[in-house]
């Protein structure tokens, strides 16, 4: 499903982590891991496509990919609905229905409430929404569990064993202590470049 | 890929009506300036008529980049551009459909607004309907052609400025054909050969303008 061989990716010509060579297979789940700085969040957007790597190759990648980010892709002036039916529409891949896949992510009670005037952590699950009205099959993930509370952690825990489980695979950044709890797990330790 | 473009389109319209206090502000700005021009040289009717088309034509130009930063710079700060790169979509319609609802929001006015204007700078009727026309043609096309400048400065902090810079020299053909149509058909001379320019430029920025905005904006999110 993502097969990379070296992948670099250099800002103002230093390289911002050690070069990476990873295979991920359908139903696997690569957890990024890496003190504050070392490029989680910079390999994970060079996956996306969203950077183009300074050198190395991607050997094989799926076209279906979801991603969620720090910058959450939610527009502020649009209700939870919305912005939900919104992504429903534009990506057009899902049959599920908006009203359910709120009720999913635990936000019917804000449905109608702008997005401005939402907490983090229900903007967080907003966000993640994206992922089940995607129906892709590699989800990128940049500190999924950050502004979310206990209930919003296993909430992640779940979609994603659903999504492993149907075959989907994932690679999931995270500097923090909670780890998803998976079977085909790759443990990948991100060096920063700066590092010797 | 038609069904993305309509939600696009149809999002973007609905967020301009949630933030409408927001961009009432180029056309307000168009009207004071362009009411200021009477007081500040004199309302003599003939120098009026004389600068209107050009007088008219700058507002409509100088509104137009006041609004043009709001075009992109909400998703790209927001991080709804960086999915609409990731969604497979061609970032061309993408492009495409976000200055469609520019223009609606932001040209369409200054179009409708054009008789209102001609009145208060006295411009000969008999030239009303080639100033609509030239606006109707012109602004999109001030759209199409500013939305490559705006995603090439996007990504800059106060973009804006730079952005004016970029785009004012790319206008000045559209100013001089349009303000040319207009004082050639308040004189009585044909004016035709200026509309067809006009509707040719229309038609290249129309196909040429929202792939070199895509590609600005990949540069950009990079």
């Amino acid at each position: 499903m993502l097969s990379v061989s070296k992948i670099n990716f250099e800002r103002y010509f230093a390289p911002v982590f050690h070069p990476v060579s990873f295979t991920l297979e359908a139903g696997g789940l690569l957890l990024v891991t890496g003190t504050n700085g070392c490029g989680k969040t910079t390999l994970i957007r060079v996956l996306a496509g969203i950077l183009h790597p300074t050198s190395g190759e991607f050997r094989s990648r799926t076209d279906s990919m979801a991603y969620v980010g720090h910058y959450l892709g939610i527009k502020d002036d649009l209700s939870v609905i919305e912005n939900l039916r919104f992504m429903r529409d534009f990506l057009g891949t899902s049959n599920r229905g908006s009203g359910e896949v709120i009720k999913e992510v635990g936000l019917t009670r804000v449905s109608e409430q702008l997005a401005r005037t939402l907490s983090a952590g229900q903007r967080k699950r907003c966000a993640l929404a994206r992922l089940l009205l995607s129906n892709t099959q590699l989800w990128l993930l940049d500190e999924p569990y950050s502004n979310l509370d206990q209930e919003g952690v296993e909430l992640v825990d779940r979609m994603l064993h659903k999504h492993l489980e149907a075959g989907g695979a994932c690679v999931l950044a995270t500097h923090g202590a909670h780890r998803p709890d998976w079977q085909q797990t790759e443990n990948y330790q991100l060096i920063s470049g700066a590092a010797a | 890929m038609r069904t993305a473009f309509f939600a696009l389109l149809r999002r973007d319209l609905l967020l301009a009506f949630r933030r409408r206090t927001e961009l009432l502000f180029p056309v307000i700005f168009l009207l004071v300036v362009i009411s200021l021009f009477p007081l500040g040289i004199g309302p003599g009717p003939q120098l009026l008529a004389r600068i209107a088309p050009g007088v008219i034509w700058i507002a409509a130009l100088l509104a137009t980049v006041i609004s043009l930063d709001g075009l992109f710079r909400s998703d790209f700060e927001d991080g709804t551009l960086e999915q609409f790169v990731l969604s497979g979509h061609p970032l061309t319609l993408i492009a495409l459909a976000k200055i469609l609802a520019h223009w609606l929001v932001a040209g369409l006015p200054l179009v409708l607004l054009s008789p209102l204007l001609a009145i208060w700078m006295n411009l000969p009727l008999d030239s009303l309907g080639v100033m609509i026309l030239t606006l109707a043609l012109g602004t999109p096309i001030l759209s199409l052609i500013g939305s490559i400048g705006v995603g090439l400065t996007i990504s800059l902090k106060r973009g804006g400025q730079r952005l004016s810079l970029l785009v004012f020299p790319l206008y000045v053909p559209i100013l001089i054909i349009a303000t040319a149509a207009v004082m050639a058909a308040s004189d009585g001379l044909p004016y035709t050969a200026f509309l067809g320019l006009l509707v040719a430029g229309l038609i290249t920025s129309l196909t040429l303008a929202p792939f070199a905005a895509a590609a600005a904006l990949k540069i950009s999110l990079s």
